[in-house]
């Protein structure tokens, strides 16, 4: 029961803590506010102070096992209920369970009258009975300085409330202060003299029309602590701080990696996809289809079975789902299965720190294997202020290893300023362009960059077609790349010459085999004329012969008619 | 037995104007020790015969202290007649006691 909840570290000489369990606010303040000493929480109106108080209370019931007065000196019991339970702890019941005690200390400056001298002591004795009675380990007075316009002796209300500090610090608890904000000094009656353990202040600024909380830790005795501004929101969940501007470049680089969703896009990078928890930046002016390309990548992401979350600027969810399913991508089912997630805001509805906060919880909360920005370019502040949320953005993305997804619209075709800028935060950068040529408009990808991989040079058309997002084979003409219907015309011209090519060819073959023949031809006629003089001249050489042996026969018959012998 | 006749003779008399009066200390210090016998002689003066005074110690009876809405002490409350009057101190100074109690408007005799 008496165990006290101190930061993890602990050794010997450092002060023991209470976590307040407020989302980063433990980390801000290394461990908690100070255990056993009073926290002094300063700020103006309507900046928090009694949520943070109420949160550091009935944390410490719910979560740490330390019970906790809550006493309030500005809102009835009933009021403080109601207001805790829109965070959704039923502090009715935790009074039940004697975790927390609650005491309206009521000060109505014309019911009292005052004579003589006298001293706080029924305050004393109120709270050491309500602490008392639950074995209270955290106290919160909310706020104190009502006691100022209900009192008049502010000599004795000083004296006293010197003494109540020293008396907390004696009953060894935890207590939270609240105090308004007083121009020129912290509080606006110098509580900040009688706290001196930890000073927490909470702001409240508003910059073109937009709101932003801050919190910083004015001094804390004792302990380290992060001296920043850091933005906190309050919503349905409660409060949260956010200790991310304390950016680091530890993150480890993963070697593995994932698909683009894109089939002719993943043969572009060398490595085949995307590293994972690698940021990636996609640019191009309007109607390039960066949403569609980042379609793919979530929805192959959660066809991994990991979780995405989609942070929309522009359009609502519903919008993007039937959107998404003219390309034959349907979200709706990983929307359903829990694996996608959207977090569609107005870039106007806060400010920047504001939509950082609410990533930065949201990611805490969902953690997510990717993240997608659509689009950055919605995001309106200075440059420098919106590149420092970016960096940190990516930088929480990084350090926790999910890949991060930024879409970039360009106003007018090329390199914008922001983008610039943002190139080196990037480690995969695909570009977008519109080719403009022959009358008609084409889309064009190429990859600007990719760390730590070969990567095409090619700068490659796709089409967003009903079966999604598909590259076509580069064409490469004389004039550079052809898109659209240059291509489709080259392509014929190309078809039509080849074919015509195969004509000439078999013109040449027929030509050579009718050559072949007409050549063989003359050859078997001049064989056979050839057979036919052989034929003649073997037969007159027969006849000669014939005609020889004729004459010689008729020869010897004349010389036996002229008698005689024929010698 | 026999209190609830006096009750009943003493509920006109509230009516009338009865004071019932509670201080409330914490220990017997010398404040409230001086609150004690400053009202002591105030409610003789001025109340003779239709008041009555309940000393609570916090100390003895921290349970109370949240209930009445005590935050100084001592203080004097005035639960009857309505409406509820706090005076917070050692009563020293009668004048403002005399006025915290609505007695002021009584012309002093």
């Amino acid at each position: 029961m008496t165990a006290q909840t101190q930061s993890p570290n602990e050794s010997l000489g450092t002060l023991p803590k209470a976590r307040t369990g407020i989302a980063g606010l433990d980390e801000v303040t290394l461990g908690g506010f100070p255990a056993g000493r009073p926290t002094l929480v300063c700020g103006g109106p309507g900046c928090g102070k009694t949520l943070l108080a109420t949160s550091f209370l009935v944390n410490g019931a719910v979560a740490f096992d330390e019970p906790g007065v809550f006493m309030s000196f500005e809102e009835s019991s009933a009021d403080l209920i109601q207001n805790v339970a829109s965070l959704g702890y039923d502090l009715s019941k935790l009074m039940a369970q004697k975790k927390i005690a609650l005491d309206f200390v009521r000060v109505e400056r014309s019911e009292i009258e005052e004579s003589g001298e006298y001293d706080l002591e029924g305050l004393f004795v109120r709270l050491g009975y309500a602490i008392d009675s639950i074995g209270a380990k955290r106290v919160v007075l909310d706020t104190l300085e009502v006691l100022f316009a209900g009192l008049g002796d502010t000599q004795i209300l000083r004296a006293e409330l010197r003494r109540l500090f020293a008396w907390l610090k004696d009953r060894h608890v935890s207590a939270v202060i609240t105090a308004e904000r007083g121009t020129g000094a912290l509080t606006r009656f110098g509580l900040e003299e009688y706290v001196s353990d930890c000073v927490l202040l909470l702001d409240n600024r508003v910059n073109q029309q937009i709101t932003t909380r801050r919190l910083r830790v004015v001094k804390y005795r004792g302990s380290a602590h992060g001296s920043n501004e850091y933005p906190f929101l309050i919503d349905e969940h409660g409060i949260s701080v956010l200790p991310v501007t304390s950016a680091g470049l530890e993150h480890a680089a993963s070697n593995v990696v994932i698909s683009t969703g894109v089939p002719g896009l993943n043969q572009m990078l060398g490595a085949g996809g995307f590293y994972r928890g690698t940021s990636i930046l996609v640019s191009g002016t309007a109607g390039t289809g960066k949403t569609s390309l980042a379609a793919h990548f979530i929805d192959s992401v959660c066809a991994r079975g990991e979780r995405c979350l989609y942070f929309a600027f522009e359009e609502s969810p519903a919008q993007i789902v039937r959107n998404m399913r003219s390309i034959g991508l349907d979200l709706q089912p990983r929307i359903d299965a829990g694996l996608l997630r959207f977090k569609a805001a107005r870039p106007s509805l806060f400010g920047l720190e504001m939509h950082l906060a609410r990533m930065y919880r949201d990611i805490e909360e969902f953690e997510p294997a990717a993240a997608v920005l659509d689009p950055i370019s919605a995001l309106r502040g200075e440059t420098g202020e919106v590149h420092s949320m970016l960096l940190r953005v990516i930088d929480l993305l990084k350090s926790r290893g999910i890949t991060a997804y930024l879409t970039n619209l360009l106003s007018v075709q090329g390199l914008d300023e922001a983008d610039a800028g943002m190139s080196s935060l990037m480690d995969t950068w695909l570009s977008l362009v519109q080719l403009e040529s022959n009358g008609e408009r084409n889309r064009g990808l190429f990859v600007l960059k990719s760390r730590g991989m070969n990567h095409s040079n090619q700068i490659r058309e796709y089409q967003l077609t009903s079966q999604g997002v598909k590259l076509i084979d580069a064409y490469l003409g004389s004039g550079g790349l052809l898109a659209g219907t240059a291509r489709i015309t080259q392509e014929a011209i190309d078809q039509s010459a080849s074919a015509r090519r195969a004509e000439e060819t078999e013109r040449k073959h027929r030509e050579i085999d009718r050559k072949r023949l007409a050549c063989e031809r003359r050859i078997a006629e001049m064989r056979s004329e050839l057979e036919a003089e052989e034929e003649e001249v073997r037969r007159s050489l027969q006849h000669d012969e014939d005609l020889e042996r004729r004459i010689q026969a008729e020869r010897a018959a004349m010389a036996v008619q002229r008698g005689g012998s024929s010698k | 037995m026999n209190r609830s006749p006096a009750i009943a003779v003493d509920e006109p008399a509230q009516q009338q104007g009865q004071y019932n009066l509670r201080l409330y200390v914490a220990g017997q210090t010398p404040k409230s020790i001086t609150a004690l016998a400053n009202l002591k002689r105030i409610c003789e003066e001025h109340l003779v015969g239709r008041y009555t005074i309940e000393v609570i110690d916090l100390l003895e009876h921290p349970q109370l202290a949240a209930g009445d809405q005590i935050l100084a002490v001592p203080t004097l409350v005035r639960r009857l007649p309505e409406p509820l009057k706090r005076i917070i101190g050692n009563l020293s100074d009668m004048e403002r006691v005399l006025v915290g109690l609505d007695l002021r408007s009584i012309p002093p005799p």
